[in-house]
């Protein structure tokens, strides 16, 4: 047996993402919202998810700018209001959200760190579909949509647990 | 309103009122996991009618909740098909299957709009619709070659929906300005894609194609079936009697 290398493929997008967060003058705000957590996935950021774009300071606000995940994802308002909170508490007072809609958001944004933790949370990530439970992979689809947008159903024929998928939009 | 303005909040009416009617499933669904997939359904189209209605109200200063819950019938000038009566589940999926196909390929060309906005948000829809239109085509094979039951309903469905696709293909004088601008969708140029890919999809179901004579159309215009007024009362009754009500 070989072992081989896997190579992460990482989208346009992301890669723009990650060099933006890199360069950026506001690095610790982009810290600073790593605490701000998808409020039904609390294992990721919404930097873990690909919904913070960007953060700048324009005169004496900051400006946040996500992309929203699904098009009636409700927690979107909760995320937007975390955000406010979180840079209040580390001291900004003007703080404004923009969303941004192009390039609309993809699944595959996320990282494999951020996959990893989807998998030990009890989520299948996107097309890893291996029941989270035992391993099989001897898995069917019960319904293309689950507890949330994000989510489709999943039952293992191994151990006859259900799960959730990550869905790959 | 520009015109960009008011075809905009046209495509936010196909939105709202196909997402009103799919809300009225929640709790009603035959099984609990088709209970939250009409919902989450529901949500995407609420999602999207938010977006198309709060860009249509930035042309004159209107909000995406006046646009919703203030006005009345006539000027609403979403498609028939989105404001029938939910009927059996068989009539939902069949109504559902039908306009997927529809959007795949609606989204797809108003993606390439010269209008950036409506580019965005097109592009989000077509996302969402590629796995309705996976739910939408499974079911309607699942109920063509179910028993004889599924299939004679799903079959009655399809005879009653039919009529009412004639209008999916049919422009105006507001939308022929903006196709030629490059703003809007030609959905003359949608038909014989959609043609092929339902007659298949229906064929392979063990269904019949409809040969109806009949078909109506005035959605656009404003002139509606006697149901759209009924979801309106219930989608604008808490903003009517109690106007400027928020959470």
């Amino acid at each position: 047996m070989v072992a081989h290398d896997v190579i992460e493929l990482v989208p346009q997008a992301r890669v723009d993402m990650r060099r933006r967060r890199s360069s950026s003058p506001c690095a610790d705000l982009f810290d600073v919202l790593d605490a701000v957590r998808d409020p039904e996935i609390p294992v990721l950021s919404i930097w873990d998810l690909g919904i913070l774009q960007d953060v700048r300071r324009d005169a004496d606000a900051v400006v946040v700018t996500i992309t929203p995940t699904y098009s009636g994802c409700p927690a979107m308002q909760q995320i937007e209001s975390d955000i406010i909170d979180a840079l209040h508490q580390a001291g900004e007072t003007q703080v404004l959200v923009e969303r941004q809609l192009a390039p609309a958001w993809s699944s595959d944004w996320m990282d494999a760190d951020a996959r990893r933790r989807l998998r030990e949370y009890g989520i299948a990530p996107l097309y890893d579909l291996r029941c989270p439970q035992c391993g099989s992979d001897e898995v069917e689809r019960v319904s293309e949509f689950g507890s949330t947008a994000c989510k489709a159903l999943y039952r293992c024929l191994a151990c006859r647990e259900p799960f959730d998928q990550f869905k790959r939009i | 309103m520009s015109d960009i303005g008011l075809y905009a909040r046209r495509l936010g009416d196909d939105a709202l009122i196909l997402g009103q009617r799919l809300c009225e499933w929640c709790s009603n669904a035959p099984v609990l996991e088709e209970d939250l997939a009409l919902a989450n359904t529901a949500l995407d189209y609420l999602g999207r009618a938010r977006l198309l209605l709060s860009y249509a109200g930035s042309f004159d200063g209107k909000s995406e909740d006046e646009l919703a819950y203030l006005r009345g019938e006539r000027e609403f000038e979403n498609l028939l098909l989105m404001e029938l009566p939910n009927g059996d589940f068989a009539f939902s999926m069949a109504r559902q299957y039908l306009l997927d196909v529809y959007e795949g390929g609606f989204f797809a060309a108003l993606a390439q709009s010269s209008d950036e906005q409506l580019a965005a948000i097109a592009g989000k829809a077509a996302k969402e619709v590629a796995y309705h239109l996976r739910r939408s085509a499974e079911w309607l094979r699942r109920l063509g070659l179910g028993t004889d039951e599924s299939n004679a309903r799903t079959q009655a469905a399809l005879d009653e929906l039919w009529g009412y696709t004639a209008e999916l293909f049919e422009m105006d004088a507001l939308e022929e300005r903006l196709a030629a601008a490059g703003v809007a969708v030609d959905r003359r140029a949608l038909e014989a894609d959609w043609r092929a890919q339902v007659t298949r999809a229906i064929t392979e179901a063990g269904l019949q194609v409809p040969e109806t004579a009949w078909s109506v159309r005035g959605g656009r215009e404003g002139v509606h079936t006697e149901y759209l007024g009924h979801l309106l009362s219930e989608l604008q009754y808490l903003q009517r009697a109690h106007p400027g009500l928020s959470w």
